[in-house]
């Protein structure tokens, strides 16, 4: 989708969203400070490595964190309403309702005794007030449209009946079923082989638009990125590192991190290169450095880095980083890092 | 679905026929073990030896033997105990089946209300007092054995209390339904409870620990992604995957109880049951009696497994296809 036509009235707005768990071993920071926004009909990627917080920040939204020793804080605006520590009561009709969600494994997403019809009939209902044969008749209709050959006899077959991909494309219809204003997937492609990967986010990217709503999108994977974002939250440690638009982030990255995940691409102009990596492990959330988590790992470490830089920038492009302005494009223009 | 209910009940025959393959063979062809005077029980004349040896055609070829034995168990049903001279087996066995169906039925009814109420209750309240509580209950009814719960009943109802808060218990023993549809309901009342007991506790604590275990799978938080209410997630999600489990026990419960296993209770409270017919020809070496009790066990275990593994396949799809 062109970016002008991109409306930045926000739909969701994220402010200093902190998820920690109290563990034997000290407490747990998951998510340790994450903003970012999503604007109407926007694709927001988050992507960090296994471990940065990704998939809990989400979840916490939703109050999809159900472990008792979990502590969350922040705001989490919706619609310009706070979301955040809602009853599971208050959050029904925005569960699948005005927020749809799609899993990272689809072989286990859906419960293995029912068939599909029944479970999407199930969502319709609790959501939108039809009758039965009304809400079987728009889950055949989904099933269509996610892909699905002959959904009229497929509705009423069980989850083990279907391949991933085919699992996979249910699940999006049911987050789909009741027009939500945003999908949030959690590494929605992972589980599944490459060319089932393409197709599913080629789906996702047309019943966005289809649909007029928006999309975050949870990855490890730069490609997928690539392909849908509009935005780009990257996330270290479970705190962002860099904010900016897809195009801005992969042409001018501003953070050490987001230029190793960026380099651990590989290309297909340039040939018998050994592909980059990012030196070192990432940080266990059991014991964050107090100032830049990424300073163990970075090449770039200063003595400044040991205080948390905060995140700054210019426009919609943020970053946290100590280097300045100068250092980052100079650094990132030696042949070392040139792309 | 048809055809696999089919299927189930046309193996579940042969099992049968296996079974009574299987049970003849260890009566009548175990080696070095004179058939005759072992059905004609200690100390019998040579005469009723050779009365034994002719209507158990022990001369004749094995199959034919099996024949003639199949044909007294279940077409004549003139097999005869020599032991208690003149009693037949067939009888005393049906007279003595709608007893241990009555007080396992029953009982079936209260353990499986109490045990999937305890379990759900205590899975819904995971962390609060009433989780550990209702699983020490279970705990504690599993390790009470029947005999001593059974007796312990009996002394509060039949002696400590009988003349103030249990004189509407009448004394131990049988009245069947037909008889009297309350006097059944009141003899069985504590057997039922007796039995109940020890199962209620096992389920409570096996539904307990399967839906904590479905409460944690990916498709719970579909579930809740879904928006619908905790109520619903745990009956019509977590409940209907877990009780699965549950019935494949229950299958395998039943119908070793029905088959006799109900032996303690039976006693107990001197209910004339299969168990206690088992029981009774064990001491005997009632060898007729012991044949007959053993195929009318094996035959309610391999049904009560078959009718379990419809549900089974009812309840879950992704076995219709195995």
């Amino acid at each position: 989708m062109p970016e002008a036509t991109i409306d930045r009235t926000p739909l969701l707005r994220v402010r200093d969203l902190k998820v920690s768990f109290a563990t034997r071993q000290g407490v747990l920071r998951a998510v340790d400070g994450l903003s970012f926004d999503v604007g109407q009909k926007e694709i927001v990627g988050i992507v960090g490595e296994s471990g940065s917080g990704k998939s809990v920040a989400i979840y916490s939204m939703l109050g999809l964190v159900r472990e008792k020793n979990a502590t969350i804080t922040g705001s989490v605006l919706f619609e310009d309403r706070e979301i955040l520590g809602l009853s599971d009561k208050e959050l029904q009709p925005i569960r699948g309702g005005s927020i749809g969600m799609i899993f990272q494994d689809p072989m286990t997403a859906l419960t293995p005794v029912y068939t599909v019809g029944w479970q999407l009939v199930e969502q319709i209902r609790q959501h939108l007030h039809l009758t039965k044969a009304a809400a079987r008749s728009r889950a055949i209709e989904l099933l269509g449209q996610v892909g699905i050959p002959d959904p009229k006899s497929r509705v009423d077959r069980f989850p083990h009946e279907f391949s991933g991909g085919m699992r996979q494309r249910v699940v999006i219809a049911m987050a789909l079923s009741c027009n939500p204003r945003l999908l949030i997937a959690d590494e929605p492609t992972t589980a599944l082989d490459v060319t089932t990967q393409a197709q599913i986010l080629d789906l996702m990217v047309t019943l966005q638009d289809t649909y007029d709503s928006s999309i975050v999108i949870i990855t490890h994977d730069m490609g997928v990125i690539a392909e849908m974002a509009n935005r780009v939250v990257v996330m270290y440690a479970g705190r962002p590192v860099e904010i900016a638009p897809e195009l801005e982030l992969v042409r001018h990255p501003r953070h050490p991190y987001t230029w190793g995940l960026l380099d651990a691409v590989p290309r297909l102009n340039v040939a018998h290169e050994r592909l980059r990596t990012i030196r070192g492990n990432a940080v266990s959330p059991l014991n964050l450095p107090p100032g830049c988590a990424f300073a163990p790992r970075c090449d770039y470490v200063m003595q400044k880095c040991a205080e948390r830089p905060p995140l700054r920038g210019e426009n919609d492009h943020v970053d946290a980083c100590w280097l300045s302005d100068a250092q980052k494009v100079t650094i990132r223009r030696t042949p070392e890092h040139s792309t | 679905m048809f055809y696999f209910i089919v299927r189930r009940f046309a193996s579940a025959i042969l099992v049968l026929f296996a079974i009574s393959v299987t049970v003849f063979l260890i009566f009548f062809a175990t080696p070095g073990v004179d058939p005759a005077a072992r059905i004609a029980g200690r100390s019998a004349s040579p005469q009723i030896l050779a009365q034994v040896a002719k209507e158990f055609g022990l001369n004749r070829p094995l199959p034919i033997r099996y024949l003639l034995m199949m044909e007294h168990l279940f077409i004549k049903q003139d097999l005869t105990s020599y032991v208690n001279i003149g009693d037949r087996v067939v009888p005393q066995i049906t007279q003595a089946a709608p007893v241990t169906l009555s007080l396992v039925i029953g009982a079936a009814v209260i353990w499986l209300i109490v045990g999937v109420l305890g379990g759900v209750v205590a899975a819904a309240n995971q962390g609060k007092f009433i989780d550990p509580f209702i699983m020490f209950i279970g705990i504690a009814a599993v390790s009470v054995p029947a005999y001593w719960l059974g007796e312990v009943m009996n002394l509060l109802t039949q002696s400590k209390f009988h003349t103030s808060i249990f004189s509407w218990v009448p004394p131990p023993g049988y009245v069947s339904f037909t008889t009297s549809p309350s006097q059944w309901f009141l003899h069985l009342l504590f057997p039922w409870l007796t039995l109940a007991a020890l199962y209620a506790g096992i389920y409570a604590r096996v539904l307990r620990a399967e839906l904590v275990n479905a409460l944690n799978e990916d498709y719970i938080r579909t579930a809740r992604a879904k928006g619908l209410s905790e109520r619903r997630i745990l009956f019509r999600h977590a409940l209907r995957c877990s009780l699965i489990s549950i019935v494949s026990l229950f299958g395998l419960d039943f119908g070793a109880l029905i088959g006799g296993a109900a032996l303690l209770t039976e006693v107990v409270f001197g209910l004339p049951g299969v168990g206690l017919l088992t029981y009774t020809s064990l001491q005997n070496l009632d060898l007729p009696v012991i044949m007959g009790c053993v195929m009318y066990g094996a035959f309610f275990v391999v049904l009560a497994n078959a009718v379990v593994d419809v549900l089974y396949a009812y309840l879950d799809p992704r076995v219709r296809l195995a």
